[in-house]
């Protein structure tokens, strides 16, 4: 079996690797240090479990397991996160405090031997993380090869897109497998306010409400209004 | 107990008025053709009935303030009171010398008066004088509320460790135990008495740079285990700072911050450069750390590490332009200043 250790530290890394010696079936393909190594990685050797840290540079474990389309089975490691220890007993995902004993982390791997966490259920951990973590303060997006890392006051708007939404920023649009309903859940009301089924506008970037149904952006955009949506516009602008 | 004015100065201010007022007397009476001796005498006796009283009212008022309901007792008693006074006067120059009696009689009116007004006066005065040093001590306890509360909330800012910084401290701790227990013994000696710095209690404020630099060197080569050849430090200590001095435990949390910044923002080696520089403005120290504009987490406000610090200097000196920050070059800078004592 295929295993993955992303970690910045190189000695939490080595911990892992030392743990794991007692498992003989198990591999380490790589170690890497962080999100973008840890991001490659997977998708050239399509591991059977990863060891993610949470707080790593760039970009954190969970923004690098967003950005891959099917994630492998996680057992997370980490510190100190409040919002995200609940998250993973939510949800059944394992992960290990820092520091942690060789009992403990043979019990995760036992755990995960006999349930192995679905792609599902990694998904749900990642929605309710971010929707616990406070709001939203920036997006990552995947452009090609590249990682795009986009901050939250640079959105002009959301736009529904199939099972996409349309991120529109002034450099063009970025597309991300998300929906309207996460992005409305997870952004600060008082700043995005979702106009119309959909469309979400950053309140800053309104110049105009012709009338009860459409809304001009600084850009020069015309977005619909729904009656619903002129209502909330209404309450967040105290009109 | 005061602080405006002392004892002393009370009780300086306290003979004097009444002395003048003893002149005073002695020469309307003497101006009566009295002579010289029983005219002292008079006012002598007259006087020191008359201080007697005030030093009983001052008494009472220590304990009791007199309160607006009870006005018109303290008229009347003062009424009272001043006939008392007078009367025992008349009785004790009687038993002195009874051919001055006369005179006695023919002042009583305007003795009696003026007793009338000088224990009005005592009462005023020693009334408006337990005010003013109620309202002293009322101001002594704010102050000292305010400062009790100033120096929990420093030492708390002061304190301020982040959990993250230990917990992977100890799970570097628990990754060398295995493969190089020696290592893994000096890093628990590192992290021992970099907490045993923390956790100083005591008042004194400033310590000297130099020091500062020692505590900070425990906490960055603990950081330099956790995160192995990426992060190089460059401390760069002016020799004209030796007898410079720092509030204690500032630098750190300037420093987590920028390492923090640094590693978390770009993945190669980072270089963080400490610089202090002095002059006769004070001390000048600047903290860098590389970061990388494209992908930079935006950053609101100055983050926690940096508002503690803001707080800290605020307390201290009531300034807030002591810390500031600015980025140049994907370089982001931390300068802050520490006035000196000259």
């Amino acid at each position: 079996m295929k295993v993955i250790i992303i970690d910045d530290e190189p000695l939490a890394r080595s911990i892992v690797a030392e743990y794991l010696q007692s498992f003989p079936d198990m591999e380490i393909v790589q170690e890497c240090g962080d999100g973008f190594e840890g991001m490659k990685a997977i998708a050239q050797h399509q591991p059977d479990l990863i060891f993610l840290d949470v707080q790593m540079p760039k970009i954190n474990g969970f923004e690098m397991l967003e950005l891959i389309d099917e994630p492998p089975a996680v057992i997370f490691t980490t510190a100190f996160d409040e919002f995200a220890m609940r998250a993973f007993e939510a949800h059944a995902v394992d992960y290990l405090l820092k520091p942690f004993s060789k009992d403990r982390f043979d019990k995760a791997i036992e755990k995960w031997n006999r349930q192995k966490a679905t792609a599902q259920q990694t998904q749900a951990l990642l929605e309710d993380v971010q929707t616990q973590q406070e709001e939203q303060h920036r997006i990552v997006v995947k452009t090609g090869s590249s990682i795009r890392i986009i901050p939250i006051q640079e959105v002009l708007y959301f736009e529904a897109y199939d099972d996409y939404v349309k991120i529109h920023t002034k450099d063009g649009y970025f597309l991300k497998k998300k929906t309207m309903q996460h992005f409305e859940n997870t952004l600060d009301p008082k700043l995005f306010v979702r106009v119309h089924r959909s469309f979400i506008i950053q309140v800053a970037e309104i110049t105009k409400i012709d009338s009860a149904d459409e809304v001009l952006l600084k850009s020069g955009k015309r977005v619909p209004l729904s009656r619903t949506g002129y209502g909330k516009l209404k309450a967040v602008l105290g009109i | 107990m005061f602080k405006d004015f002392s004892t002393r100065q009370v009780l300086f201010f306290f003979i004097v008025w009444w002395l003048v007022w003893l002149g005073i007397e002695w020469y309307i009476v003497k101006f009566y053709g009295v002579t010289v001796t029983l005219s002292l005498v008079d006012t002598a006796v007259h006087i020191a009935l008359l201080l007697s009283t005030s030093i009983g009212i001052y008494n009472t008022i220590r304990f009791y303030r007199p309160t607006r309901g009870n006005l018109l007792y303290i008229r009347i008693w003062a009424l009272l009171h001043s006939w008392l006074i007078t009367a025992l006067h008349g009785w004790i120059l009687s038993q002195i010398d009874p051919l001055h009696n006369v005179f006695v009689e023919q002042a009583w009116p305007i003795r009696y008066v003026f007793s009338f007004i000088m224990i009005s006066i005592s009462i005023t005065g020693t009334t408006l004088f337990f005010y003013m040093v109620d309202e002293q001590e009322k101001e002594a306890r704010k102050d000292d509320a305010e400062k009790i509360a100033r120096e929990t909330e420093l030492i708390q800012l002061r304190q301020q460790l982040q959990p993250h910084f230990l917990f992977n401290s100890l799970n570097s701790i628990s990754a060398l135990a295995g493969s190089k227990p020696e290592q893994a013994r000096m890093m628990i000696q590192q992290l021992s008495d970099f907490l045993r710095g923390t956790l100083r209690k005591d008042e004194q404020q400033l310590i000297s740079l130099k020091d500062e630099l020692l505590h900070l060197g425990l906490y960055l080569e603990i950081e330099k285990v956790r995160f192995g050849h990426r992060l190089v430090t460059h401390i760069d200590m002016g020799t004209e700072c030796e007898q410079a001095t720092i509030p204690y435990l500032l630098l750190q949390p300037i420093v987590e911050n920028a390492i923090k910044f640094g590693l978390y923002d770009t993945t190669g080696e980072v270089v963080i450069q400490i610089q202090s520089r002095c002059s006769d403005q004070g001390l000048t120290i600047s903290v860098t750390n590389p970061f990388d504009a494209e992908t930079a987490q935006p950053r609101t406000g100055t983050g926690f590490g940096l508002s503690s610090v803001q707080r800290r200097l605020h307390l201290l000196y009531s300034r807030t332009d002591l810390l500031q920050t600015h980025s140049a070059n994907n370089q982001f800078i931390t300068t802050i200043h520490i006035p000196q004592a000259s």
